[in-house]
């Protein structure tokens, strides 16, 4: 069901969200917020010979924030950590078919929870 | 599924009898009232002016003294520019509060673009301005002061008596924006001390696209649009018949029942703000909680963003609106846009806090077993949003700190 200018695809993640919830001995975690809608993202990832093999999320914010997060963890997921640098906003956002123009930051949110979350797990892999 | 629909202060359903009273100037009866030599032009010009005196009515006016227009933004900017355009040589200050509509404080952009100074009154955390604090504000050069009547965000009712008696004791105009509260509550521009007041026929059961202006016979006022001398030369253009009609018969029902519905529309919203207040802890309610408008409640719950609580109230049937910009603002273009509600943020909530606002309004036909379903659902989805929340987990955590 599409709601307002949110797709189809975007409500099915919203409604239905994957990957919720916190991985306790997580590789990397990476945090992000909006300030101006107030908006923030925690993105937990496990990392296995190079390879994200687990992702999850909890997220305070709107629909596209939420099913942001959501799509976001389904991309990652069996991505090598180079591979996983390489994801742009776009691509969630695409991959969620479009969100309207004043959420796009909600994908860009996105974005840099991953590659926040990709710096916490290089630091301590150091 | 059960369809409620608590968004009255965004708009109301048309009231029956105003279809019955406005269709016929669809078809049969389709003069332009401008064309009064003939029966048809008198048909509609006769039927404007007996809405006129049925407006006129609600708000203790005389019938001369209401100029039609297309709804509360025209008016609201017809208001503002018109006295602002006419009062120029007197002064080029204007005093309004923080948190009046956008169709008012934006219709001062222009204005301040030409060199007019503003002063944006505070508000209190209900919501209130201070009257003392708006008669300090008042220079010699001011023209105007504009404080709205009712909020629509947050319910609240402004101390609107005391305003007009600094205006008149300032010898300034006053101009209140009654969008929210006419046809709900008693307006009457005599005792308010109104110059200019500000009404919408789709607030209380009319149609939309009919709205009017109340100016005091002698106000100095300009029009803002060119062209032919309807409504006494302030409004040009022909006039929406069928609208005009219908806010008449709004308001003729609004005298009638306005009363009755307030009663039961508190009893309404007593229920609903008790039964939130005992179901759903960290709710935090807005707005004044006596001088508030009938079957208004508005709240913010912490770790739960307003749009996703909006989408959850809406899958399950339930129509309300919210003070978020990220639900308020979805057609907006850019982020920019997106910037939390001027109202929350003037009564003090942390702009992050603000997109968790939540308005229900309820009107005539909303029923208790309505609110009740409300209720049954709104625990639900509440604890839903909370389980994704990654502060709340923090709060969980830390045994009950906030971050």
């Amino acid at each position: 069901m599409s709601i307002g200018p949110y797709s189809e695809k975007v409500m099915d993640h919203f409604m239905n969200p994957r990957n919720v919830g916190e991985i306790d001995d997580a590789s990397g975690v990476g945090e992000v917020g909006n300030p101006a809608c107030g908006d923030m993202m925690r993105l937990f990832i496990k990392v296995e010979d190079n390879v994200v093999t687990d992702a999850k999320f909890m997220t305070f914010g709107c629909g596209a924030a939420i099913a942001s997060s959501s799509m976001l963890t389904e991309i990652i997921k069996g991505k090598t950590v180079d591979e996983v640098l390489t994801i742009t906003n776009e691509n969630v956002a695409e991959a969620l078919d479009g969100l309207p123009p004043a959420k796009i930051h909600c994908s860009v949110m996105a974005e840099e929870a991953v590659k926040a979350a990709i710096e916490d797990y290089r630091k301590k892999a150091v | 599924m059960k369809k409620v629909f608590f968004d009255h202060i965004s708009t109301t359903p048309l009231h029956p009898d105003v279809l019955d009273a406005l269709l016929p100037f669809f078809v049969g009866q389709y003069g332009n009232p401008s064309s009064h030599i003939h029966e048809q032009g008198q048909l509609a010009l006769r039927a404007i002016e007996g809405a006129r005196e049925k407006v006129a009515g609600l708000i203790h006016a005389t019938p001369e003294e209401v100029v039609f227009t297309s709804g509360a933004t025209e008016s609201n900017n017809l208001a503002v520019k018109g006295v602002a355009g006419a009062m120029k040589k007197k002064g080029m200050h204007i005093i309004v509060s923080e948190v009046e509509h956008f169709s008012v404080l934006n219709a001062l952009i222009p204005l301040i673009n030409e060199g007019y100074e503003i002063t944006y009154l505070p508000v209190d955390r209900h919501g209130l301005i201070d009257p003392e604090e708006l008669r300090q504000s008042v220079r010699d050069d001011t023209i105007l002061i504009s404080v709205m009547h009712a909020n629509s965000e947050i319910g609240t009712i402004m101390p609107v008596l005391e305003v007009g008696a600094v205006a008149r004791e300032k010898d300034v105009y006053f101009h209140c924006d009654a969008t929210a509260s006419a046809g709900h509550i008693p307006v009457d521009v005599e005792r308010m001390g109104a110059d200019l007041l500000t009404l919408s026929a789709h607030n209380f059961y009319g149609p939309k696209g009919a709205g009017a202006l109340f100016v005091r016979k002698g106000t100095r006022i300009a029009p803002l649009q060119e062209g032919g001398f309807q409504e006494g030369g302030l409004r040009a253009g022909t006039e929406n018949v069928t609208g005009i009609v219908g806010f008449g018969k709004a308001a003729e029902i609004a005298m009638d029942e306005m009363e009755e519905d307030a009663l039961r529309l508190r009893d309404l919203e007593q229920q609903l703000r008790e039964g939130l207040k005992n179901r759903i802890s960290h709710i935090h309610f807005t707005g004044h909680e006596v001088s508030r408008l009938p079957g208004h409640v508005s709240f913010w719950i912490e770790f739960a963003e307003g749009e996703s609580l909006l989408i959850y109230l809406n899958i399950n049937g339930v129509m309300a609106a919210s003070g978020s910009a990220c639900s308020s603002n979805l057609k907006a273009q850019d982020e920019e846009d997106l910037v939390a509600s001027h109202v929350l943020k003037a009564i003090g909530v942390p702009s992050d806090i603000c997109t968790g606002s939540i308005t229900f309004s309820m009107g005539k036909w909303n029923r208790p077993d309505e609110v009740d379903y409300v209720l049954e659902i709104m625990p639900g989805i509440v604890q839903r949003l909370w389980e994704i929340s990654p502060s709340y987990s923090d709060y969980l955590k830390s045994g009950g700190v906030r971050r």
